[in-house]
């Protein structure tokens, strides 16, 4: 199903699966040290990333750490 | 002479000990390079970094893959205005880092940069709560600082004027007391423009200060970081000697006996 799901602050169309097939669509390596994902502002551990649905409307934070002071 | 601390003179925080009294920011360098030379001549052993949603369009090199194996990584809260982001951005810290440790930054005013202390202390109790380190950049007003250590903060980090300011300790008087009176370390954060800043600091009674524009904009950082290294050291070691104390008047140092000619 595609539908509008939140990433980082913008809104995009795409084929809602699970938060694992996400971050790989976005090239995102799941085995990366340092990604860290929320999801509805709850973060989901590197464990649940495979089960973690997602639904539509949903907000999804994917980071890491950066330079900083 | 040596540089070095003096053997068994370690700082504390949180039940872990460091052998350097200077955390580094790695924000503002040149280049990766200059950053890498620049901590490896501070002789620091930990390092803050920020937390940033990932680029989606192209995915640089991990500051993890970079500096995870030589420093230990303090993520920060920088950025957050509210106790929910900082809340959020900590777990989510704690996730990526894999660490209990936060730099928990929440801001008040974004001109100043000042710490809004009435959100800070929420979200510090919040996080103690739920098993984090919290080491809360902080004002240097000796009530905050208490309430902070009394929710389980680790230690506290005032600030000696603002973030990037460069205009050192303020207020070396209110610092010193707020050394003498808290629990926990106090590590000067903020405000630090060059090494003597630093040497002081610790001569008042800090265990650590936090340095990040003073280096990364030096016009040398590398000999800027190292002078901070050396300055945070020496600053312990005269702050352990105990100072002599201060005089209005002077007190000669050569014997008055003994004085060549008529004499008084």
């Amino acid at each position: 199903m595609v539908a509008t799901v939140r990433i980082n602050g913008e809104d995009r169309r795409l084929e809602v699966g699970t938060l694992i097939e996400l971050l790989r669509a976005e090239g995102v390596d799941p085995k990366r040290r340092g990604v860290a994902v929320a999801l509805n502002g709850t973060v989901v551990r590197r464990g649940d990333w495979p089960a973690a649905a997602l639904s539509p409307g949903d907000e999804v934070e994917i980071v890491k750490p950066f330079a900083g002071g | 002479m040596t540089d070095k601390p003096q053997d068994g003179d370690r700082l504390v925080i949180a039940g872990r000990s460091f052998a350097s009294r200077l955390i580094v920011g790695t924000a503002r360098f040149s280049s990766r390079q200059v950053m890498l030379d620049a901590l490896a001549a501070s002789g620091t052993e930990m390092v803050t970094a920020s937390i940033r949603r990932i680029s989606l369009e192209g995915y640089s090199e991990s500051l993890v893959d970079l500096l995870g194996g030589r420093y230990q990584l303090l993520p920060n809260t920088a950025g957050c205005a509210t106790v929910k982001d900082a809340v959020l951005t900590a777990q989510l810290a704690r996730e990526s880092l894999e660490t209990d440790w936060v730099k928990l930054e929440l801001i008040g005013d974004r001109e100043t940069l000042y710490p809004d202390v009435a959100e800070l202390i929420q979200a510090a109790e919040q996080l103690v709560g739920d098993g984090f380190t919290v080491l809360p950049y902080c004002t240097d007003d000796p009530v905050v600082c208490r309430r902070l250590a009394d929710v389980g903060c680790a230690a506290v980090m005032p600030l000696g004027s603002p973030i990037g300011s460069g205009m050192g300790l303020c207020n070396p008087y209110n610092l010193e007391l707020l050394c003498d009176r808290s629990p926990v370390p106090v590590i000067l954060d903020a405000g630090i423009g060059t090494a003597s800043d630093a040497a002081l600091a610790m001569e008042l009674g800090c265990g650590a200060v936090m340095v990040n524009t003073a280096i990364a904009q030096a016009n040398d950082p590398v000999n800027m970081a190292r002078a901070m290294g050396e300055a945070a050291a020496a600053g312990r070691r005269a702050r352990l000697a105990g100072r002599i104390p201060r005089r209005s008047y002077g007190e000669p140092s050569s014997p008055q006996l003994g004085l060549i000619g008529s004499g008084s």
